[in-house]
């Protein structure tokens, strides 16, 4: 066992955090925004939907919907890479996971502050 | 603590395994699909991100983004992807409910029941966010 301390805790974290959100909250919003919206089965207009994301509550919302699960998506994206046999790159392929997951956060800030 | 000799940091073993191991047993593939289902759930939530987006650069811009959405390759993209974020959910809940141990006093809530209320709390959550938006079109 190595006791070199490492980032693993706080990664696992996210990811536990991510793994909530995603199961609790992703099925209803994807058969919505994926589904029931664009298929005009709900339909709102643009003004009405503009309303509410203007809402400082609903931005807060999106941004735990859309930002956790994203280090939930690394963490297993990662461990999937590893699985099946990409040992000798696991440095890299975890650098790249979560780095990418902190940059779906850096624009989903992006895109919720131009409202 | 015990080190592997002449080296600072005791090596990994990997056994030598094809990268399709998981094609072998049924369950080492529903294994895989659980880990899967993040992709596909990361996927949305990007290409939601995107709606989001369009929905502040106007009504035309928006229009546009919804009527790509409405393509059969998108379409059967979500649906692909709603039945992989249903299995994260249902594989999740039912992790859970073995890993996280509720007590009530000295007695142990049975993982079963902690699930049954896990998947109550979802429903509820899933059926409210649904009229939620449908008391506002």
């Amino acid at each position: 066992m190595s006791t070199r301390k490492t980032s693993e805790p706080f990664w696992w974290g996210l990811f536990s955090v991510g793994g909530v959100v995603a199961a609790f909250l992703v099925p209803v919003h994807l058969f919505l925004h994926g589904l029931a919206i664009p298929l005009g089965w709900i339909s709102i207009s643009h003004a009405r939907m503009l309303a509410l994301v203007g809402q400082p509550l609903v931005k807060a919302y999106l941004f735990l919907l859309i930002a956790l699960p994203l280090y939930h998506w690394a963490h297993r994206f990662r461990f999937i890479l590893e699985d099946v046999g990409f040992h000798s790159l696991r440095a890299p392929i975890a650098v790249a996971s979560y780095a990418s997951a902190v940059a779906g956060t850096l624009a989903t800030l992006w895109v919720l502050f131009r409202f | 603590m015990m080190t592997a000799p002449g080296s600072g940091r005791p090596g990994l073993y990997y056994p030598k395994m094809p990268s399709t191991w998981w094609l072998r047993h049924p369950a080492y593939f529903r294994f895989m699909m659980r880990e899967v289902s993040s992709v596909f759930i990361a996927i949305f939530l990007v290409v939601f991100l995107v709606q989001v987006h369009q929905l502040s650069r106007g009504p035309d811009a928006y229009a546009a983004f919804l009527e790509m959405l409405r393509s059969p390759g998108w379409i059967a993209f979500h649906v692909v992807a709603l039945a992989f974020a249903l299995y994260h959910s249902v594989t999740w809940f039912n992790l859970t409910a073995v890993v996280q141990v509720v007590r009530v006093g000295e007695r142990q809530v049975p993982p079963r029941l902690v699930a049954a209320a896990t998947f109550g709390l979802w429903t509820v959550l899933s059926l409210g966010i649904l009229l939620w938006f449908l008391l506002r079109s």
